[in-house]
């Protein structure tokens, strides 16, 4: 075949086929592609877009501000990945909290988290679960080891969600899904298999080296030709039909699905997990019976439109003014995997 | 041997458990026909000389490859050596919080007169406050100190030109990359060892080899990026990077990956960034690597007319992208 001798790269730069819209679905894929500079040797006709696959990014207002609320106002000890710090919420980040006297660790994985508790017997913890597919089953398994152990000073506050149903509501924002390698590593391929077969959305699974990337658009390219739907695994080195059993069967028995706030995008059903019943008395939510939150997001901040691909970071009027990764105002800002931040550190206008 | 001793507020009284730690501790360390007991050490210096000063406060003050007191050697050592000036004096200054053990502080102060000999540096003046519990993260030191600067050597951030190459002297990021892992709990295990290192050694080769050389930079706090976008901006120039050339330990490039950091802007404590004209860049990196810190010394790219004020990465798969700015506290980030 006369396209297996050309280069993953000479395809993508030679392409002069119609316009193709590719959305990158996950965070890292965004950073990538911006660190090696991918958008610089795509022609034209390619346009990339960065969807909502930063957990930081979709994580709504409101879940910030209950964050926040446990910090200050039940004293917990919040434990929580870093990115998370600086995300604003209603009236202040977790950032603040800490500067009004919040205790705020930093943790590398949901199980530090219950070391912690373990280890601070006079305070009470909560790890803020937040992440798709390839971060909950970590936050299952440390929910886990606190019932085993009967931590009684260990909780979480739920915002983890699931990517298929945002697939589907995100179906018209392009041609082709590049789909997470991450992701799919515990889900399998089925799903996305199904979205091709059902005529819904075309997508290829992708990993996350400059080689890997590469590839998969290529694949996207050369496939767009055919003019049918179709699903490729480009990453079958991490990414096995199946998926990730174990990891499954641990979500399954410890969460279950339920409808979901992502920032943005609104509330779309049945995207998102919480805690069993048989595991309620680790939902930092009943623990400290926290009122239902709606946080009011910066009404000049376009993150939705942004995680949408309806428009680019730089069409935003506070992008690069008001907004910044130092003083971000949208999500989209904060997190080096947000496509705002990516647009402005890399220079793009 | 251990005491067990602790430091109280009474060795910072100024009667006669002062005298005893600074007798016991630091004369017993820091002894040379400088030091002085008066109140100020008389010095004889002739020519051009540079002065500098910088505060630790460490946290861990212990970290693999060294402790607060070497480091505070090395960093006042390596500004001047940056200047191309031979260390000659420095003075310390402690504060010590109340509590803090004695034979740590013992161990901290042989750290320096080990440091402070390697780099050829008298310590010739010193203080220590005793504050109380809280005040102080265990210890602060302060450290000044004095060097001669080589006869025909002028070394500035502003003498940057197109054209010129761009060197470090080792692999990249090794000491915040050893803290970081000491002072969050990452729950990450990785044989990393902070690069702290007194450099007069490293400079005096270099300027052995040749004295044309335009800039020299301890590439500190905010690490390679954050130096060149300085340098960028005081000369008015362009960077220009090649990723590849880059030297970065496997180690330190794991744990990057995994926390999503880029070693550009880890801190060095015996790393330098070095800019000089081309025609002197390959002798430098033979001689450096011929050094005790400059093993990994490479060329890592050129300083441009084009895009001032920028630094510029040429990536794996050719493409030139803009080097993000560095700002705000390394958060590590999620997935």
């Amino acid at each position: 075949m006369a396209e297996q001798k050309k280069s993953a790269l000479e395809i993508i730069k030679s392409y002069d086929g119609p316009k193709l819209r590719i959305m990158e679905v996950c965070g890292t894929h965004t950073h990538e592609i911006f660190r090696l500079g991918i958008r610089k040797i795509l022609p034209e006709t390619i346009e990339l877009i960065s969807g909502p696959g930063c957990p930081v990014c979709v994580t709504p207002i409101g879940f910030i501000d209950e964050a926040v609320m446990l910090a200050l106002d039940h004293q917990v000890t919040i434990c929580t990945f870093g990115d998370l710090i600086r995300v604003p919420g209603t009236t202040m980040s977790l950032a603040g909290a800490r500067a009004e006297g919040a205790n705020i660790q930093i943790v590398y994985t949901p199980l530090d988290a219950v070391e912690y508790a373990v280890g601070h017997p006079e305070e009470q913890v909560v790890f803020l679960s937040v992440g798709f597919e390839t971060t909950t089953p970590s936050s299952c398994l440390a929910v886990k080891k606190a019932k085993e152990e009967n931590l009684q000073n260990f909780s979480i506050l739920t915002a983890n969600k699931t990517m298929p149903n945002a697939y589907q509501a995100l179906k018209g924002s392009a041609d082709a899904f590049l789909y997470p390698g991450h992701v799919n590593a515990i889900t399998g391929e089925e799903e996305c298999k199904k979205l091709a077969q059902d005529g819904v959305i075309s997508g290829v699974i992708a990993g996350f080296t400059a080689k890997e990337l590469l590839t998969a658009l290529a694949v996207i390219i050369e496939k767009s030709k055919t003019k049918k739907s179709y699903f490729v695994n480009c990453y079958p080195r991490v990414v096995r039909p199946e998926g990730n059993p174990a990891a499954q069967k641990m979500i399954k028995e410890v969460m279950e699905p339920c409808d979901s706030e992502w920032r943005g995008l609104g509330v779309i059903p049945m995207s998102g997990l919480k805690l069993r019943q048989a595991y309620e008395a680790y939902d930092a939510r009943l623990k400290f019976h926290l009122p239902k939150m709606q946080g009011k997001p910066n009404p000049a901040c376009r993150c939705g439109d942004v995680l949408q691909g309806k428009c680019k970071p730089s069409d935003c009027k506070v992008f690069g003014r008001g907004c910044t990764p130092q003083h971000p105002i949208g999500a989209c800002m904060v997190s080096n995997e947000g496509s705002c931040s990516a647009y402005y550190q890399y220079g793009m206008e | 041997m251990k005491s067990g001793k602790i430091v109280t507020l009474a060795h910072g009284a100024g009667g006669k458990q002062t005298s005893e730690l600074i007798d016991q501790v630091f004369k017993a360390h820091f002894s040379n026909p400088q030091f002085t007991a008066d109140d100020a050490a008389v010095l004889e210096v002739n020519g051009k000389i540079a002065m500098s000063t910088d505060g630790f406060i460490v946290s861990p003050y212990e970290f693999n490859g060294g402790n607060i007191g070497k480091l505070s050697i090395c960093g006042t050592v390596n500004d001047l050596a940056c200047m191309g000036a031979k260390p000659l004096y420095m003075t310390c200054s402690f504060i010590i919080e109340e509590g803090f053990s004695m034979d740590k502080l013992e161990e901290i102060a042989s750290y320096m007169e080990k440091t402070a000999k390697e780099a050829g540096v008298k310590i010739v003046a010193g203080d220590t406050k005793v504050a109380g519990r809280g005040q102080v993260d265990h210890l602060f030191i302060t450290t000044t100190g004095i060097g001669k600067i080589v006869d025909g050597v002028s070394t500035s951030g502003a003498f940057a030109k197109p054209g010129d190459k761009i060197i470090v002297t080792g692999d990249i990021g090794r000491h915040g990359c050893t803290i970081l892992l000491a002072r969050e709990n990452l729950g990450i295990e990785a044989d990393i060892q902070s690069d702290c290192a007194p450099l007069w050694g490293t400079v005096e080769m270099m300027l052995e080899t040749t004295k044309d050389i335009h800039v020299i930079r301890d590439a500190t706090r905010g690490g390679v990026g954050t130096v060149l976008y300085e340098i960028a901006a005081e000369s008015n120039v362009g960077v220009k990077l090649d990723s590849s050339a880059i030297p970065v330990d496997p180690a330190v490039s794991g744990v990057c990956g995994m926390l999503g950091l880029d070693p550009l802007y880890l801190a060095n404590e015996g790393t330098l960034v070095v800019i000089a004209p081309a025609e002197q860049a390959d002798t430098l990196v033979e001689t450096l690597h011929k050094g005790k810190y400059s093993k990994n010394a490479a060329v890592i790219g050129e300083i441009t007319e084009s895009m001032p004020g920028k630094v510029v990465v040429t990536t794996e798969i050719g493409a030139e992208t803009l080097l993000p700015q560095p700002g705000g506290e390394l958060l590590p980030r999620i997935c």
